[in-house]
């Protein structure tokens, strides 16, 4: 067995790729599998808060780098899933303490013994991007339905093209289904039309992800909340399985047009 | 919101200019020129071309298209009618 590095990244900041790092973690892991999540925003560290492991921090990812400690030392296991762990950011560092080639090298040594590597991009197009890239086989753009978003999520689609590590798939994070109906807010259709990228997942917005994060409970641990619910879809599909999307205020033949659109991605 | 935007009239649909902005915007980033370049470029290709040729400088359109993978810039050139040049000329 060899672990699947998955890199999620939006060019856009705060449109939710900590969140999404630790709530899709969390679902893998609550289902057996091995998970490690790792911050790769040096120096604006926020993962080890989502997932509530904050004050478990003894070494960094700067650390393990620069040979301070073993890869093995930094890992914090989570409080509630014992296949769960966390590599943090330095907070004190720069994205330059981190080169593409560390980030391969230190994520090649974590294959062997687990089933997913989760790493959480930082915002932006620079050198944190493409160091949070380098390793991945597979590249998730989290996007909100938004004209700023959606562009952001458009450079980047472009730019992991360019590094050979397309085609990514997106997440329609912080939908609002009424606004959609009444006209008001981009539909899951209409991002699709503009971005032209296969769908993994759409997220309502949830007041529960604030609740969570104020705790340090990712949404997907309660499981009985839509946008938890969400998280959970994602992770199946990461598996392969097939899960119908859930319709969040698309007009008719909107099921419709996405049930093609699998078909027609393959199963990659 | 009221009854008649609730059966959806008179609706505000920001949905749907967001969407035609975005696809507007989108087109230019992805060939990597922008509104202003292609402007330039307009005034330009006006001056080459009406060295050789009388053209409608005023009607003149530049437009970046995007068909599969090809991006393509698009010219709408209208030559003046010989009958205005004629006039002109005379």
């Amino acid at each position: 067995m060899s672990a699947t590095i998955v890199t999620i990244t939006s060019g856009k900041g705060g449109v939710g790729k900590t969140t999404a790092t630790a709530n899709i973690g969390v679902a893998l892991a609550s289902a057996g599998e091995r998970v490690v999540c790792i911050d790769a925003d040096i120096g604006l560290r926020n993962l080890d808060v989502v997932m509530g492991l904050e004050n478990r921090i003894v070494y960094d990812f700067v650390d393990v780098v620069e040979g301070r400690c073993k890869l093995r030392q930094a890992m914090i296991r989570d409080k509630r899933l014992d296949t769960l762990f966390l590599i943090p950011a330095a907070q004190t560092r720069d994205k330059t303490a981190v080169s593409p080639q560390d980030m391969i090298r230190l994520t090649d040594e974590l294959r062997q013994e687990y089933d997913w590597v989760l790493i959480d991009s930082p915002a932006g197009i620079e050198r944190g991007f493409r160091n949070a890239i380098a390793p991945a086989d597979l590249v998730l753009i989290i996007t909100n339905p938004e004209v700023s978003a959606v562009r952001d999520a458009d450079r980047i689609i472009g730019l992991i093209e360019a590094e050979e590590k397309g085609p990514g798939k997106l997440i329609l994070n912080r939908v609002k289904p009424e606004m959609i109906r009444r006209g008001d807010m981009l539909g899951t259709d209409d991002v699709l039309d503009v971005l032209a990228v296969e769908l993994i997942g759409i997220v309502p917005e949830d007041e529960s992800v604030i609740v969570a994060t104020n705790q340090g409970v990712p949404v997907a641990l309660e499981g009985n909340n839509k946008a938890g619910q969400a998280f959970v879809n994602i992770a199946r599909r990461l598996k392969g399985e097939e899960v119908p999307f859930a319709d969040l205020g698309g007009r008719d033949g909107f099921f419709g047009r996405i049930t093609r659109m699998m078909r027609a991605g393959g199963e990659s | 919101m009221n009854f008649f935007q609730k059966v959806g009239i008179g609706r505000s649909r920001s949905a749907k200019s967001a969407k035609e902005r975005l696809q507007l915007v989108l087109i230019h980033d992805r060939a990597g020129i922008s509104p202003g370049k292609l402007d330039a470029l307009k005034d330009d290709l006006i001056k080459v071309i009406s060295r050789h040729i009388e053209i409608e400088t005023d009607a003149v359109e530049i437009t970046l298209t995007k068909d599969r993978d090809q991006h393509r810039l698009v010219a709408d050139i209208p030559l003046v009618p010989n009958r205005k040049r004629r006039h002109t000329s005379s």
